[in-house]
């Protein structure tokens, strides 16, 4: 794989280990009869699974074009009259244009923090990486148990907090807590070690380059792969804040699009032309998600291996 | 999501020879100004996260356990004239006594006896049959079962509680046809229908990284097995699982640290599933006696002892997952 290469750390030398353990044993059968056949059922084995994780989009996909008597009353994998654009049309009008609101607020809680996240998240594992201080190990353990303190966990007490502050029902509420990224930290940190040579830095230093200097114009550039995949993850755990959402935010007008999608499948019950909404809003909210990751999937990828292998 | 096994500071740098901070070292040409220099970068550089740390976990656990140990207690008509009285403890021999509160552990551990088994097992399985030679279209079937994780976790439960509802739901047709009498949001079933979609959430995700984890397993190794006689199955469970051990137990660890904070999955079947209850969770639990109780004297109480329970279970996690890697 291509992405491999992408990982800071290379992969390990070949261990023989495996290898030297275990003693000769007699030589291979003829296995080609039943080649066939296993790969056969390997293969029906995967394009099982692919259906299951494909149906729930493809029926989401469908479910946007039918309106609401369609919805019921057809087959729900066939297709009804047509009326994805109706739809479409409905979501961004129904209440004053509230949809297009939660998407620029779900933007704005998702990208805004993570951009700044990541640069909170770079700087201090950079730092991490290539200074020599007192307490560095400990402090570095601290960032660890951040890591395994959950964030819902700490979500009430920050609610509680919040309140007290007056902060509660406004942006800053939402946006705020979402900058800290202890896991963020750690990966800059390996990724620091990955990308940027030591001796780069002493150049720079040797060139007359402050400290703040080489970092931006230096360091920064080579963490670039390492910058996205931590703006990845830290992306993806914003848009996925739902709990945290819930509790701080009162005023729609404020919330983020899985919230208000919510809220709105709780009234289905008393409304149920909001049935086309949820959906179709479900596919808008989804669907430019996917295409990104499909874009950076190289960036991902190797964010998941470094983080995990090895 | 790997951190806490694999320190960095263990594995030294490829590249660069000189160990971590090297380029930091008293040689440097500057002299002590340029030391005093680096000292105030560390600072700069350091200062945003450990601030922002300190605002968003350190101090919150501080004021949780502070609110821990009172109770406020309404006078008058109940809204409006709270007062808040030192309670001790009270909020914790309360919450353990809490019936609610302990059976939404029992079943957090119920839904991990279904939930971890049949995931970490299926990203294993399929990672195993995509890197095997057998396989076809490798790169569509990696996109297929990943893209379940593009799709924010609320919103997958969202289409799935849709998909369990009947007349919108295809899957209840298909199973209505069988004649298999299943209703997702039933006493007995409403669980399963919380672990489908965790399992359709993160198996793909789980895949990947174990998929990964498989392709960096030096291909010397797996000619030596094939030379000595090991078919594709033995290969796959002795050669190459023992070899992504480490990754299997922390993928292990950060599922049982979700798992215990489970919200949205059961709080949207919740909705419909009548029996489920709204405190089915200790997330659950503690937004509902926050937010509808306005106990928040014992909801700050159980989020402290929610959040020792992760960190039990992250210790004992870690430990095993030592003590497999060492064996």
């Amino acid at each position: 794989m291509s992405t491999q290469t992408a990982t800071p750390d290379a992969p390990p030398a070949p261990e023989p280990r495996t290898k030297a353990g275990r003693r000769p044993s007699p030589a291979p059968r003829p296995r080609r009869t039943q080649g066939l056949t296993s790969k056969v059922a390997v293969n029906a084995v995967l394009a099982v699974v692919a259906v299951y994780t494909l149906m729930p989009l493809t029926w989401l996909l469908i479910a946007a074009t039918k309106n609401y008597r369609d919805l019921f009353a057809t087959n729900p994998f066939s297709l009804g009259d047509f009326h994805l654009l109706s739809n479409l049309e409905a979501l961004f009008a129904y209440n004053d244009g509230l949809y297009g609101r939660w998407l620029l607020n779900s933007l704005l809680y998702t990208l805004v923090a993570a951009v700044l996240s990541t640069l909170v998240s770079v700087a201090c594992g950079y730092a991490f990486d290539k200074y020599v201080f007192r307490g560095k190990e400990k402090l570095f353990g601290v960032v660890l148990v951040g890591v395994l303190i959950p964030s819902t966990v700490v979500q009430l007490p920050l609610y509680l907090m919040a309140s007290e502050l007056g902060l509660v029902d406004t942006y800053w509420a939402v946006l705020i807590p979402s900058l800290v990224n202890p896991f963020g930290v750690y990966l800059a940190r390996v990724f620091s070690e990955g990308y940027v040579p030591g001796e780069v830095l002493e150049a720079a230093r040797v060139d007359g380059a402050g400290e703040l200097k080489t970092f931006t114009k230096v360091a920064l550039p080579m963490l670039a792969p390492g910058f996205v995949t931590i703006f990845l993850f830290s992306f993806t755990a914003n848009w996925n804040n739902f709990y945290g959402a819930l509790m701080m935010l009162n005023d729609e007008r404020l919330y983020p699009v899985n919230l208000g999608l919510f809220m709105w499948n709780q009234n289905v019950y008393q409304q149920p032309e909001l049935y086309p909404l949820v959906i179709i809003g479900s596919l808008v909210a989804v669907v430019p998600l996917i295409v990104a990751f499909l874009c950076l999937q190289r960036f991902w990828r190797s964010g998941l291996t470094a983080g995990a292998v090895k | 999501m790997a951190a806490p096994l694999t320190r960095p500071a263990k594995n030294p740098p490829p590249r660069a020879a000189s160990p971590s901070g090297g380029p930091a070292a008293p040689k440097s040409p500057g002299g002590p100004g340029a030391r005093r220099g680096q000292r105030r970068a560390v600072a700069l550089f350091m200062v945003p996260f450990f601030a922002l740390f300190t605002a968003v976990t350190v101090l919150p656990m501080f004021y949780a356990a502070w609110m821990s140990l009172f109770r406020e207690e309404s006078s008058g008509l109940g809204f409006g004239g709270t007062e808040r009285v030192f309670a001790g403890f009270g909020n914790f021999t309360e919450a353990l006594g809490n019936e609610a509160f302990l059976r939404s552990f029992g079943h957090i551990a119920f839904y991990c006896v279904l939930y971890i088994p049949a995931m970490v097992g299926g990203a294993l399985i399929l990672a195993l049959l995509v890197d095997s030679a057998m396989a076809r279209a490798r790169r569509f079937f990696q996109i297929a079962y990943f893209l379940p994780h593009a799709v924010p976790g609320l919103i997958a439960s969202l289409i799935w509680l849709y998909l369990y509802t009947p007349g919108l739901s295809p899957v209840t047709d298909v199973l209505d046809a069988l004649g298999a009498n299943w209703n997702f949001f039933g006493q007995d079933e409403a669980i399963y229908s919380v672990v489908n979609i965790s399992a359709w959430q993160w198996t793909g995700y789980n895949m990947i990284i174990f998929y990964a984890g498989l392709q960096a397993v030096p291909r010397e190794v797996l000619e030596a097995a094939t030379v000595d006689g090991s078919g594709a199955l033995r290969t796959a469970l002795q050669v190459k699982v023992p070899m992504i051990r480490p990754t299997v137990v922390l993928t292990l660890l950060f599922t049982c640290v979700g798992a215990i904070q489970l919200f949205d999955a059961p709080k949207l079947v919740q909705l419909r599933a009548n029996t489920m209850g709204e405190d089915w969770s200790p997330t659950m639990f503690i937004y509902t006696v926050a937010f509808k109780g306005h106990d928040y004297g014992l909801a700050a109480a159980s989020s402290l002892l929610l959040a020792l329970v992760a960190g039990l279970l992250s210790f004992v996690v870690t430990k095993l997952g030592n003590r497999w890697k060492a064996s």
